[in-house]
């Protein structure tokens, strides 16, 4: 197979212009007669979906909630990075390039960030003009905010609900083409198959949730932006609903799953209090701005009240550990050295599965009003899940899934390998490495919908004929409705007595036990024994309640829980055939004498992509590999010391 | 701890529904309201009965999603908290509690404790937005805005269209949820060139998905998870009497 990238050429500053100057057009009495299908409503769905609208494309949009306003880009906390340089303190669209290479351990592709922090700029702009309420200083000017990973103050945010704000900004656009007729919305519908036909994506079968009827839907081009598949581990910062369905039946019809290993652990999450948990809370990085991390020096201080733990036995490892960023090392960073400081037996809390995040130096520095104003809905999240007061007491935090780096593979033009088939967001590999950056996810998001797939999908739809889409009776799309029913009707007919759910439980603490913050080949070796075989007791024993033909959340959880113990077992393969550290993937057996990621630029400096080929008593993948040539910047050995 | 369940069963929109008992026990007062129902569902499932059905997704009180009544109080006893960030500790030992879902004719119930909002989403296609396509912005600080409205905007923003406002109005109107989109635009300097057309059709669009009128009793504010004011009821009723004047029919 051939991973063409399809970067353009000329200097890393000028291929984003270029490459726009010469893409080819649909011109406007034609756009009309293309329709494009948007499976996900969230910051990059919502945006690719109104702005395709608004260029005069036929644009169906589907979602699994009941409104396209209820996508989980709604739930990020802190903000969104651009290169605004609006604080004077240097910052640059080739500095938040830097930052986002170097961030993602050297293992993203160059062009695809750099025109990330380009286009990061509009961003803001059209967010501010859609009436997104930024946080303002009294002059009327914009505010920003520090991140983890940056020495410059570039994050816009709206209170600690910019994900909030941002989404519900695409949502209005989204809106306003819904109300004009230029999208169809298809809430509580979900993907369950993409349909391909002489050799490109031409639609998809979808369930209606509530009716449960199983329906094609056929278009010239599919994106999917679908968002990350870290509920995998089942429990996670991720909403309960976001799955990874959709990316998972295309990769089953030949979209290449990139990077599958590298999936981002948030450091600063409220830990895990009991078996019962649905979902972990994160508390916003942005809270590191003035918190400060620590753990008492000794093992057996670990059990003391935090206040009667003098200052002199406190050890605020981030600032020992990394004195230039301190408190803001990246995320990756960050939670390897709770989890090592936890190993040590310095852990806080119940379950000693915890570090403090400290705001007496905050408050007494800034007074109570003003931590209130920057973090005090944070706060009372925190109040609400743990009853505690973290304005009095330090809060616990531990890492958490948050995100996942790698996804389907993309070219420069956000394209699949199958033709047609475009994937944004989370949902591709694009542009944040083995490691995401704080408030990079929301530009990202946006940037893909608003900035760039308007341009592209438009190249690819000019090579193709307008008029009408594959009829939805068409032999693919009458096989597809064949594979999914059946695919429901055996799930409904296992009648086994095991939950789904409980199923995903032990999935889970498998994955964190042996794929999490730490890895190693006997681990890796391991799970990739015991996934299968936990796969074929599920589909001998699981017992799913109901019928197909009604509202039944039972058998949609079944769906997607069948389809992680899939994607776990490809997750750990790409663990144990990574043989390095990077960013969010570390090796135990690759560290350097400090205990930092050490990477492997001569064997392991590409894309590695995965090809489906068919389960066999375990899954059967081909590796293909996109090396990373750096044009630019100088790959080195991370350092936030 | 243990209680006691007493849940609205309905199958679909047009059967009939009715109140079922179910026995929660072994409960952890540091489960969420929302974990002990899937402890409940669990049960349910493996003894071969139908699970409750509910809507939830985030889990940390932003999406709007969950949307149960629980004894009389729309997202419970909390105050500005939705149920999904609702904990067992707030129930004593021994509690019996009424679920049911919100009640309102523009939210048809679909399935037990799960109603259908798409009438929210109608009344802001209807212009809860600013007509500004991709690509026409101006710089982000060429539009000032004091940090005095822009907070304010914010309040108003924070609004997660969960529509509990609705199930606690005795007359299921929906003023607070488009007061407050519509203050929210109206305010802000970018909102101001379709301020008159934005609030004339919301308002419309509200009364034509059949919502009941406000008598201000200001319930939807008390039951709001975020805390929304109802001064920006009174806000749009300023700007919808204006609008009306400025715009006569001919």
């Amino acid at each position: 197979m051939n991973l063409e990238s399809r970067t353009p050429s000329g200097p890393l500053a000028q291929k984003w212009d270029r490459h726009r100057a010469e893409i080819k057009l649909v011109n406007p009495a034609n756009k009309r007669k293309y329709e494009i299908i948007v499976v996900g409503s969230g910051l990059a769905g919502a945006s690719a979906a109104a702005s395709l609208a608004e260029l005069g494309y036929r644009v169906k949009c589907f979602c699994f909630q009941d409104s396209p306003r209820r996508a989980h880009s709604i739930a990020a906390q802190g903000g969104i990075n651009a290169a605004k340089n609006y604080q004077n303190d240097g910052d640059s669209v080739y500095r938040l390039f830097y930052d986002t290479i170097k961030g993602g351990d050297f293992r993203a592709r160059e062009a695809n960030v750099y025109r990330l922090a380009q286009v990061s700029v509009n961003i803001i702009d059209q967010c501010v003009a859609q009436g997104v309420p930024f946080a303002r200083e009294y002059g009327g000017t914009l505010a920003n905010r520090s991140f983890g990973g940056a020495q410059v103050s570039r994050t816009f945010y709206a209170r600690g609900q910019t994900g909030q704000q941002l989404l519900l900004g695409a949502y209005q656009a989204l809106s306003r083409q819904i109300g004009a007729g230029a999208v169809k919305m298809f809430p509580r519908t979900e993907m369950l198959d993409l349909v391909v036909a002489d050799g490109a994506a031409r639609g998809i079968v979808a369930r209606d949730l509530v009716s449960g009827k199983i329906e094609a839907h056929s278009a010239h081009a599919v994106v999917l932006a679908t968002g990350g598949y870290g509920n995998a581990y089942n429990l996670s910062t991720y909403a309960r609903g976001s799955n990874a369905t959709a990316i998972w039946r295309a990769h089953r019809k030949g979209a290449l799953f990139a990077n599958p290993c590298y999936t981002q652990i948030h450091p600063t999450c409220i830990p895990v209090s009991g078996d019962y948990q649905s979902k972990l809370t994160l508390m916003s990085e942005s809270l590191r701005n003035d918190g400060r991390v620590w753990v008492p020096k000794r093992k057996e201080d670990s059990g003391k009240p935090p206040a009667s733990i003098a200052e002199e036995d406190r050890d605020y490892y981030l600032e020992r550990l990394y004195p230039s960023f301190g408190n803001l090392a990246p995320r990756d960073i960050s939670s390897r050295a709770a989890k090592r400081v936890c190993d040590e037996g310095r852990g806080v809390g119940p379950s000693g599965l915890g570090v403090y995040l400290d705001f007496s130096d905050a408050i007494s520095r800034l007074g109570h009003k003003v931590v209130e104003e920057r973090y005090g809905n944070l706060f009372d999240i925190y109040k609400e899940i743990t009853g505690e007061n973290a304005y009095d007491v330090p809060m616990r935090i531990y890492p958490a899934i948050h995100y996942t780096m790698g996804g389907l593979w993309v070219d420069y033009n956000l394209m699949s390998n199958v033709p047609g088939l475009f994937v944004a967001g989370e949902a591709n590999f694009s542009d944040h490495g083995a490691n995401r950056l704080g408030a990079s996810a929301l530009m990202q998001g946006l940037a893909d919908g608003y900035f760039v797939l308007p341009y592209t999908i438009g190249g690819y739809l000019a090579t193709q004929k307008p008029g009408a889409a594959l009829p939805a009776d068409h032999a693919e799309f009458r096989k597809s409705i064949e594979d999914v029913g059946t695919r429901t009707r055996r799930l409904l007919s296992v009648n086994g007595s095991r939950t789904a759910d409980s199923f995903h439980k032990q999935l889970g603490r498998l994955l964190w036990e042996k794929c999490g913050m730490a890895r190693n080949r006997q681990g890796l070796t391991e799970a990739l024994k015991a996934i299968p075989a936990l796969r074929e007791e599920f589909w001998q024993n699981v017992r799913v309640p109901g019928c197909g033909e009604e509202l039944n959340q039972a058998l949609e959880r079944a769906g997607r829980i069948a389809d992680y113990f899939e994607l776990a077992e490809l997750i750990c393969l790409d663990a144990l055939t990574r043989e390095e550290s990077c960013g969010g993937h570390f090796r135990e057996e690759f560290q350097t004498d400090e205990g930092e990621a050490l990477r492997d630029d001569e064997k392991f400096a590409f894309v590695s992509a995965w090809e489906f080929k068919g389960l066999n008593g375990s899954g059967h993948w081909d590796l293909h590999k996109e090396p990373l040539a750096y044009e630019e910047v100088h790959m080195s050995q991370r350092s936030y010391k | 701890m243990n209680v006691s369940l007493r849940v609205w069963r309905q199958k679909g929109p047009g059967t009939q529904g009715c109140f079922e008992t179910h026995e929660a026990r072994d409960l952890n007062p540091d489960m969420s309201f929302l974990e002990m129902l899937d402890v409940v569902n669990e049960r349910l499932a493996v003894e071969g009965k139908d699970p409750i059905a509910f809507d939830h997704d985030c889990r940390e009180g932003i999406c709007g999603m969950c949307s149960c009544v629980i004894n009389g109080e729309p997202h419970g006893p909390e105050f500005k908290v939705a149920t999904c960030q609702t904990y067992m500790r707030s129930f004593r030992d021994g509690d019996t509690i009424t679920i049911e879902p919100f009640r309102s004719r523009a939210f048809p119930v679909l399935r037990d404790l799960v109603v259908n909002r798409s009438s929210f989403d109608r009344i802001i296609q209807a212009g809860g937005f600013v007509s500004v396509p991709t690509g026409s912005a101006p710089d982000g600080n060429a539009i000032p805005v004091s940090k005095e409205i822009a907070d304010l905007a914010m309040d108003a923003a924070a609004c997660i269209g969960c529509g509990a406002c609705v199930a606690a109005c005795k007359n299921g109107s929906a003023m607070l949820f488009v007061a407050a989109k519509v203050s929210q635009l109206n305010i802000l300097p970018q909102g101001k060139p379709e301020k008159d057309r934005r609030v004339l059709r919301m308002v419309q669009a509200m009364d034509a998905e059949g919502f009941g009128n406000c008598s201000n009793t200001y319930a939807c504010e008390a039951a709001c998870p975020k805390g929304i004011s109802v001064n920006f009821i009174a806000r749009m009723n300023r700007d919808y009497a204006v609008a009306l004047l400025k715009n006569k029919p001919a």
